[in-house]
């Protein structure tokens, strides 16, 4: 068939392209400016930077209280991507497949998270730590960082779920596999890959909560976003370019890792 | 007994340990939010509806619900207007360069919320880039103020929800039968026509779930609001938090955040339902 150019296609054409480059441009520049002010050599977040050092890096390895704020941060995230997985994977076998209304009501309930706002709960979770007496302490941020980070795990893994073929698990169970094996042999390496993305998404997510974690932290658990949305809305430390720096290295790193081994960008559409 | 075999048949019992973690640490806490805004004082004797009597007849609590609701629809706008021709370069790409893109949308989707933010302080400041080409061109002699403005703050918060938008909407890009527009093309109708009348509405849902997540964020984004909006321009969120960490007052904080959930709920309500419409019009 012969393709015919016209008015309509280039303009049409044209206009949607523009305004994807100018959405790209967008989505990329931030990111490459934060990168760029991290090297200045000045004392000042000027752009362009008047010389390019490393000067505020080689700073961060003795401010050490930016360094106990990650070390924390880091420690919440790991084990709330752990009670999420224990828990996320859990109630994911027992949805994905039910046709009971029970099923969705839950699914629905377990999905809010993501959508209500983090700081109106946040301040619930607080309303209800201090009226059972339990003092805020780094149980109590996992608690909360949970509840917010689970839809991760449940989302991929449900996902990944409702793609098994049936017959699969047929064939196991006939061939005399009991449920257990079948579940450690056959469905565990299937889905596995949804279960490490979500883990992922939910660690990332954890590590970066500042809403949840505003309310639930005390002098001894500072946390590392808070601590750079502190120091920014008081002074804008060039350090915490170089923080921003390091963070979107170690994001971008582990993002092409996990790309790789667990197809990350098809478990988020 | 027969024994399913035609499906994982797990038990929703598994979903139980979730279920009661969720009633405890989720549902009870969000119960005890309404109690405490059902107290009239802040020592929380006395019972009433007085805090939200408080906030629906102050003009200026509804101006920043107003203010919040209205900023959210702009920035949603501004994401649709941007994402989706960027979801629709990415369907027509090859596949190396789509490996490219996936990583350009993802990344900002995964750095920190503070270092987004952080980036726009840098662009949008007194000496911040826009700034400073705009004095280095001559345009203006003294620098314009962009961080604690409006404008600065939807771009700001359009930039960091942009993947949410594009996302969805990849997804129902794809899932058009291409032969559709060929179809389309052969009987006559000219490109925009096409798009306007093929691709747009086949990919109606999409839109909206990109809507309902872009909108819902970028209400509730806490940190880029008080960063880029500053003390002047007060939203939901900060409110809360003003009233916590501030007042002390916890009965209209609780309060604030009852009305803002509501709200928050409301909007979704209305989105899910634009969503089944939608689908009505797909398979229509």
């Amino acid at each position: 068939m012969r393709r015919r150019v016209d008015l309509g296609t280039v303009s049409l054409n044209l206009t949607l392209g523009v305004l994807a480059l100018l959405c790209l441009a967008l989505l990329i520049l931030p990111t490459a400016v934060v990168i760029l002010v991290s090297f200045t050599s000045g004392f000042s977040l000027r752009f362009p930077p008047p010389g390019y050092s490393l000067r505020w890096y080689v700073g961060l390895l003795d401010a050490w209280q930016l360094q106990l704020a990650a070390l924390n941060s880091f420690k919440v995230a790991t084990w709330t991507t752990f009670l999420s997985v224990l828990l996320g994977v859990a109630a994911a076998l027992g949805i994905a497949r039910s046709r009971l209304l029970a099923a969705n009501l839950l699914d629905s309930l377990f999905m809010s998270p993501l959508i209500l706002p983090g700081l109106a709960f946040g301040l619930s979770a607080l309303i209800f730590f201090s009226m059972i007496g339990w003092q805020v302490s780094v149980l109590t941020l996992v608690i909360g960082h949970t509840i917010v980070c689970v839809p991760f795990v449940m989302r991929t893994t449900i996902a990944t779920l409702v793609q098994l073929d049936p017959v699969l698990l047929e064939s196991s169970a006939s061939l005399g596999a009991s449920r257990w094996y079948t579940f450690r042999r056959v469905i565990l390496p299937l889905i596995g890959s949804g279960i490490l993305a979500g883990a992922f998404l939910a660690f990332m997510s954890s590590f970066d909560n500042i809403p949840v974690s505003l309310f639930l932290r005390n002098a001894s658990t500072e946390m590392l976003p808070i601590r750079m949305w502190q120091d920014l809305e008081s002074l804008l430390d060039v350090r915490i370019a170089a923080v921003s720096g390091v963070l979107v290295f170690t994001t971008l790193v582990l993002m092409i890792i996990m790309e790789r081994i667990a197809g990350l960008s098809k478990r988020m559409q | 007994m027969k024994r399913v075999i035609y499906d994982i048949g797990y038990d929703l019992k598994l979903a139980l340990p979730l279920a009661g973690f969720f009633l405890v640490f989720f549902i009870t806490p969000l119960l005890m939010l309404i109690f405490v805004s059902l107290h009239t004082d802040i020592e929380m004797k006395q019972f009433g509806l007085d805090q939200f009597r408080k906030f629906l007849s102050d003009p200026y609590s509804l101006s920043v619900l107003g203010q919040t609701l209205l900023i959210g629809a702009e920035t949603t706008a501004l994401c649709l207007l941007l994402g989706f021709p960027l979801a629709w370069l990415f369907i027509r790409s090859p596949s190396w360069l789509r490996g490219v893109l996936i990583l350009i949308i993802l990344l900002p989707l995964l750095t920190s919320v503070v270092v987004r933010t952080f980036a726009w302080i840098v662009i949008l400041g007194r000496l911040g880039i826009v700034n400073s080409a705009l004095m280095t061109l001559g345009l203006i002699d003294t620098p314009l103020r962009l961080l604690y403005s409006e404008g600065g703050l939807v771009i700001a918060l359009a930039q960091v929800h942009l993947p949410l938008m594009v996302l969805p909407i990849i997804a129902a890009l794809s899932r058009i039968d291409p032969n559709l527009a060929d179809a389309s093309a052969a009987l006559g109708a000219g490109a925009w026509r096409t798009f306007l009348r093929i691709t747009v509405p086949l990919t109606l849902a999409g839109i909206i779930a990109g809507c309902l997540l872009t909108y819902c964020m970028s209400l509730t984004a806490f940190i880029t609001q008080t960063l880029i909006g500053g003390g002047q321009m007060m939203l939901m969120p900060g409110y809360i938090y003003q009233q916590v960490a501030a007042a002390q007052n916890w009965p209209f904080a609780a309060a604030i955040s009852v009305i803002f959930l509501v709200t928050v709920l409301a909007a979704v309500t209305v989105f899910n339902l634009l969503g089944r419409l939608a689908q009505g019009v797909e398979h229509g």
